[in-house]
């Protein structure tokens, strides 16, 4: 029997994945949960039939979102996780000592849930006791916050859906309050290749260019995202994500990775030129609607 | 849920609709267009489905203009949702339904008691009729600047002095989400003799959820136009007229094929079906769910700082004698900006549509489609405007109710030679033509009523803040047509 997962990244374009063995499916209040074991990928998790994770290839999106940003910050003590319900970026950020305390806003307890139980590779540091969970909307949970985190990672599920707002600049904005003066907050940004995602992609570039001095794009392989190519934000109050690196401090935690390296890190920011340009469009127009 | 003497889950032109569907009927009858086939575009853009049912009436689908089939049963089955004696279906908007209401209860040179905060379709229909409107000028709040309900008293002596009035109209509730004391005004029409009409463009709800307001049929009202596109979900242009048991359905049906379109249309028609049934079978629990989104949603706006969002507490028994729960309205001018610039603001910032924004007040219309998560993002973006925007309020005008004064009957004014002048030079004269803020779309003038200093003050201001002003021939609004010559008064132009 031949058993195939499929998802769509564009009407025209199919990605599949053969199954073993379907481990997991509930309807939780948000979305269709689903887990399964694959012989390439290994587990798989899918919100409405979209690829949240493999555990193949997690790593890097893991990796990415979290390390880029903690080796820039020189002292992060508090952090704000959102989404990452299946726990990846917790088990990443707990490898800092440093770091005080981790809150994670998840929306959906089931994806925990279901995570705890089928892919206790990434929940392993979820019972950490510098973490947090609170089961709430993100924008209820941070807009009266004013100065409290140093470090905001979005960890969200594509804009289309229930975490259209976390795409939004009133969403921005709020992060931005609840970061202290030296504060950044990554992102996970999509991906620029299929124009539908390239769209979303530019509009929440836009709206976070408009919010934060500084705010950059980088980029990374991850062979089960649309186009196996992806995006993140680096939008800061303060530091700069390459000049202000301190590979030296880095280095000296002797933290080991599979992705991460502070090269990459430097080279994550240089982009293609397809790209630039799609960036520079809208921090252009941007700037000129401000000036208005 | 409520007990109904028709079998509720039935939806008669929804499945007639079905039915001719499955019949694969060959089209040599309009629309033109044959189930879409020869407009492949506008097929690809709303769908074989939609444009499948754009049909005409036909036996098995019945006639608006004369119903005896399945629209009929539709109607039988909303008047028994709504608690009505009949129902009509209604495909020209709710203007169409509250011109009806007038049409079917006033003439020429009759007079209609009425607020003065009407939707303008009230107005147009003194227009297309004739009738002579008595104004009763609503309490305004001062710190709000909005016009609330009418008191009992005012209503009492607008009677009392014009006993040969025909009808008396209500608001219920107003574009605000305020309520008259609709059953006492009721009570007091009819011992004068008089019909009771309500405007309940605002109020499809008030016949399903619980803890609402009360609806004009158990009032006792004798019509009631009622937006089911608002609340109720159905599409838009589409409404209900309801009447009472003192009115004789076959004059109002009459009054209603004056001016409505002999091609009714069953894409409208159909969604008023599928909604009745919808309300009658869910409407309770959905209601209830929105009032706990706008009442979340006051809490979280309220916590905010700055801003007012506004509810029950109001109620005095009087001019609020009831608020409408789902109705979200915010009070901004303590941020220092007026309603009109946090509605942009929200729309051309943070891609938020919402109703309306005037001088002091935005209102965010929460309805059956609604979910927390949209919310969420409401009350964010006004946290957010407050903490980017926010300025002193001291240069702000509040908004104050202009009473009108009426010189001549709308129609005579609108009919009347008419000439054009710059709009600084009209003070004094009567306007021929309307002056309105769009939306809530109630007039700041209407024919036949003086043109003041502070009319043309509050023009100026409104403008300025960006308030989309309509009405005038002249859509700029820089000239104004008035009344050629004013004999009564001695005044010529």
């Amino acid at each position: 029997m031949e058993l195939w997962f499929s998802e769509f990244h564009t009407p025209d374009v199919k990605h599949s994945i053969r199954m073993k063995k379907h481990l997991y499916s509930k309807k939780s209040d948000f979305w269709q949960i689903d887990i399964f074991d694959t012989p390439e990928f290994g587990k798989v998790l899918a919100l409405d039939g979209n690829v949240m994770l493999t555990e193949r290839d997690e790593f890097i999106y893991d990796e990415m979102i979290t390390h880029v940003p903690m080796s820039v910050h020189p002292y992060v003590k508090d952090v704000l996780v959102i989404g990452a319900g299946d726990g990846g970026v917790v088990r990443e950020l707990a490898r800092y000592d440093s770091i005080e305390k981790i809150d994670l806003v998840e929306m959906d307890p089931q994806v925990l849930e279901a995570c705890r139980t089928f892919l206790p590779e990434n929940a392993c540091r979820l019972d950490d006791e510098r973490v947090h969970i609170f089961y709430d909307n993100a924008l209820r949970f941070i807009r009266r916050s004013t100065g409290r985190y140093d470090l905001i990672i979005v960890d969200s599920t594509d804009p289309f859906g229930p975490s259209e707002g976390y795409f939004t600049k009133e969403f921005y904005g709020i992060c931005y309050n609840a970061l202290r003066e030296d504060g950044i907050m990554v992102n996970q940004q999509g991906s620029p290749f299929y124009q539908h995602d390239a769209l979303e992609m530019q509009r929440s570039h836009k709206k976070i260019a408009s919010t934060f001095p500084i705010s950059r794009v980088y980029q990374a392989h991850i062979p089960t995202y649309a186009a196996g190519y992806w995006l993140f934000g680096f939008a800061s109050k303060k530091y700069h994500p390459i000049d202000d690196m301190d590979t030296t401090r880095w280095k000296e935690l002797g933290l080991v990775t599979q992705y991460y390296t502070p090269k990459l890190h430097i080279g994550a920011f240089y982009l293609p030129a397809f790209l630039e340009r799609m960036l520079e469009e809208v921090e252009e127009n941007g700037k000129e609607k401000e000036e208005c | 849920m409520k007990e109904y003497k028709l079998n509720q889950n039935r939806a008669p032109i929804y499945e007639a609709l079905q039915t001719f569907r499955n019949m694969r009927v060959v089209p040599f009858d309009v629309p033109g267009h044959k189930h879409g086939r020869g407009n492949p575009e506008l097929m690809e853009f709303l769908g074989q489905k939609c444009v499948g049912v754009d049909v005409n009436s036909m036996k098995p689908l019945d006639n608006l203009c004369h119903p005896v089939s399945v629209i009929r049963e539709a109607e039988e089955l909303i008047a028994d949702a709504f608690g009505a004696a009949y129902a009509f279906l209604m495909v020209g908007g709710t203007t169409s339904s509250v011109q009806s209401m007038v049409l079917s209860t006033c003439k020429r040179g009759d007079k209609i008691i009425l607020p003065r905060n009407v939707h303008r379709s009230v107005i147009n229909a003194l227009v297309l009729c004739g009738a002579i409107p008595v104004y009763v000028n609503p309490e305004v709040d001062r710190r709000l600047g909005i016009a609330l309900g009418m008191q009992r008293e005012q209503v009492e002596q607008a009677i009392r002095e014009n006993p040969d009035a025909k009808a008396v109209l209500v608001n219920n509730p107003t574009y605000y989400g305020i309520c008259s004391d609709l059953r006492a005004i009721v009570k007091m029409a009819h011992d004068a003799g008089m019909y009771c009409l309500a405007d309940e463009a605002h109020g499809t709800h008030f016949y399903f959820g619980k803890g609402m307001p009360v609806s004009a049929m158990e009032a006792g009202a004798d019509m009631a136009a009622v937006s089911m596109h608002k609340s109720g979900g159905s599409l838009t242009q589409s409404s209900l007229l309801l009447i009472g048991p003192n009115m004789n359905a076959g004059h109002v049906r009459q009054i209603i094929n004056l001016t409505q379109t002999t091609s009714g249309s069953y894409l409208l028609m159909s969604s008023l079906d599928i909604s009745r049934r919808n309300l009658a079978l869910r409407g309770q629990e959905v209601f209830t769910g929105v009032v706990q989104m706008a009442e979340y949603a006051r809490e979280e706006i309220n916590a905010i700082g700055g801003y007012d969002a506004f509810g029950r507490e109001l109620i005095n028994g009087n001019s609020i004698y009831d608020f409408d729960p789902t109705k979200l309205s915010v009070h901004t001018r303590d941020i220092g900006l007026a309603g009109i610039e946090v509605y942009d603001l929200l729309r051309d910032e943070y891609d938020i549509q919402i109703e309306f924004g005037d001088i002091g007040n935005i209102l965010a219309y929460l309805s059956i489609g609604d979910r927390a998560q949209e919310l969420e993002r409401l009350v964010s973006a006004l946290a957010e405007i407050r903490r980017r925007y926010q300025r002193d309020c001291s240069g702000l005008l509040s908004q104050e109710y202009i009473a009108p004064e009426v010189v001549k009957s709308p129609q005579e004014a609108f009919y009347a030679s008419k000439k054009s002048l710059p709009i600084e030079q009209t003070i004094g004269l009567v306007c021929s033509e309307f002056v309105m803020c769009y939306p809530p779309g109630i007039p700041i003038l209407a024919p036949g009523e003086r043109i003041t200093e502070e009319i043309l003050a509050y023009i100026e201001y409104a403008r300025e803040k960006g308030c989309s002003m309509t009405g005038p021939e002249d859509a700029e609004i820089r000239n104004l047509n008035v009344l050629k010559e004013e004999t009564k008064n001695g005044i010529m132009v």
